[in-house]
């Protein structure tokens, strides 16, 4: 068992926000999916108070080591979810951490106010890659702006408060300190880089949103990094990932630092692989550990 | 949920590449589809592609075999048409909806979007079939159909110009069932909504999962997005606006 922020879990490992539909799987897998959930919690993908619909298609571009999306956050809005999600979502045999997005630190807060008052939800965390309306920038790209944000919305929910970083600040780390010093509860990075591909043939932007989320392991050494990087400058608990497709990439991201793993892109191409990885990372678990060099001398 | 399965045999068909496997799961139903990927060696190729696994609706199944077909147009469906006998797929599904009985069903497909149409057609009894090509070459996959009429847009083999045009000709008290590139799925929506005939559009759209994980293979719908990978491939044509 691990104790993350006061939740027992079964494993090390989670999903990221928004790369896996539990609803959608349960639809297309039938009950086999709850009888071997893979993951020891589960990550709803991002609410925001009003519905969106996400951008124009298309959405999806594949690189030779994972992809560039451009889904834009669709969901029902803060109502719907609560209506039509929250209930089958409480029906998971794993503890619910729901992610939520918001413009303002008015809507942030709604939000936060809104699911921290629901007994199904075990923590939440919060999506830094926005761009804040009073600047254009995304919160997550100034410390002083989250700092800010978590400050105005920890008093407002007595659940655990994850911050999700984004990669494309110029000092996550520094961010995090921020957000460790206005109260939030553990870190989970790396969200998805910034990337772009262009039209084979009219050479024009390929995704409907122009821009959109590099993942999967063309992205494993970058999150390696800010993960060490981030642990170096707070204590509470980090959530690393970016990339993760084995246990031994998992163990990477323990080592550097983090509590728990999540899986994104590599559920896309197998449903399962959480599960396959847990026991991948048991195994090397179990398994005796090297001493450094440094330590044998 | 994803399986490992035996290539039994492959040809090829004038522009096509036919596969038969073993099937891991339950038997699908006409127009649903599954995501495959080779088990050995999937990516490497073109731009060190493909890294996400290829979705392809089935061709014909007896319960413990499956057929796929597929054109070589990229990295994912180059690898597969490397595979031989005795070598390994990953299979997952089957996928999403299919097409929905309706009285006096007429089927009409495109290319490659024959495909769902011949597993189809096996459950139908009498069901006339329109099918358009490019070539005479490509028209070879025809005999995967029974007694199909043909266009091709070079004239090489039955009629010279579009499917379409034969199927303006045979509209009546019928339920299209359509599959095949978008602008010919535009037209056969376009002219079915005119006249007011039900259709069954089988679409495609690039998709990472095919579960409805990545929300990746949206199309537009008057609902706003859905998902083709879960609320399709099969849509109804009034749902549509129309299809790109």
């Amino acid at each position: 068992m691990i104790d993350f922020c006061g939740i027992r879990l079964e494993h090390e490992v989670i999903n990221g926000s928004g790369t896996f539909d539990a609803i959608a799987a349960q639809r297309a897998f039938g009950d086999e999916l709850l009888e071997r959930f893979p993951f020891s919690a589960f990550v709803s993908k991002t609410v925001t108070l009003e519905p969106r619909q996400g951008n124009p298609p298309p959405r999806l571009w594949e690189l030779g080591a994972g992809m560039i999306n451009s889904i834009g956050l669709p969901n029902k809005g803060l109502r719907g979810y609560l209506a039509e999600d929250l209930p089958k979502l409480s029906e998971l045999p794993v503890p619910l951490i729901v992610n939520v997005m918001g413009s303002t630190r008015d809507e942030v807060a709604a939000l936060v106010r809104a699911f921290g008052e629901r007994d199904e939800v075990a923590a939440l965390e919060l999506n830094l890659s926005c761009p804040n309306v009073k600047t254009g920038l995304d919160f997550g790209v100034d410390p002083i702006a989250t700092a800010g944000l978590v400050e105005h919305v920890r008093p407002l929910a007595d659940k655990p408060l994850i911050v999700k970083l984004t990669p494309n600040a110029g000092d996550p780390a520094a961010v995090a300190a921020a957000a460790e010093g206005a109260g939030a509860d553990a870190m989970s990075l790396i969200n998805t880089l910034r990337g772009m591909a262009l039209h084979p043939h009219t050479r024009e932007p390929w995704l409907g949103g122009g821009t959109g989320g590099v993942s999967g392991p063309a992205i494993r050494p970058i999150a390696l990094a800010q993960v060490a990087q981030v642990a170096s400058r707070v204590r509470v608990p980090i959530v690393g990932m970016g990339g993760v497709q084995r246990g031994a990439d998992a163990l990477d991201l323990l080592d550097a630092g983090a509590t728990l793993v999540a899986v994104g892109t590599e559920s896309f191409r197998e449903p399962l692989c959480a599960s396959r990885i847990v026991r991948e990372l048991t195994q090397l678990l179990g398994e005796p550990r090297l001493e450094a060099p440094s330590t044998v001398r | 949920m994803r399986k490992q399965t035996e290539v039994l045999a492959t040809r090829s068909i004038g522009a096509y590449r036919w596969l038969a496997c073993v099937n891991p799961g339950p038997t699908p139903r006409p127009g649903q589809f599954y995501m495959l990927a080779t088990v050995e060696r999937w990516g490497g190729g073109e731009a060190e592609r493909p890294f996400l696994p290829r979705a392809f609706s089935y061709l014909r199944t007896d319960g413990d075999r499956l057929e796929f077909l597929w054109e070589d147009v990229g990295p994912g469906t180059r690898r597969l048409s490397e595979l031989r006998p005795g070598e390994e797929l990953w299979l997952l599904g089957p996928l999403g909806n299919g097409f929905e009985p309706a009285p006096n069903p007429l089927l009409v497909g495109g290319g490659i979007g024959i495909v769902p149409l011949a597993c189809w057609q096996d459950e139908l009894v009498d069901a006339p079939v329109l099918l358009g090509f490019r070539d005479a070459h490509h028209a070879a996959a025809a005999e995967l159909l029974r007694d199909p009429r043909i266009a091709t847009d070079d004239g090489s083999l039955g009629h010279h110009g579009l499917v379409t045009e034969l199927l303006a000709a045979e509209l009546g008290d019928v339920t299209v069932y359509a599959c095949g590139p978008p602008p010919m799925l535009e037209t056969v929506r376009a002219i079915c909504t005119e006249r007011d005939v039900p259709a069954q559009l089988a679409l495609e759209a690039g998709m990472a999962c095919g579960f409805g994980a990545c929300f990746g293979c949206v199309v537009p719908t008057r609902d706003g997005y859905v998902r083709l990978c879960v609320d399709g491939p099969v849509l109804e044509a009034a749902a549509l606006e129309g299809v790109r």
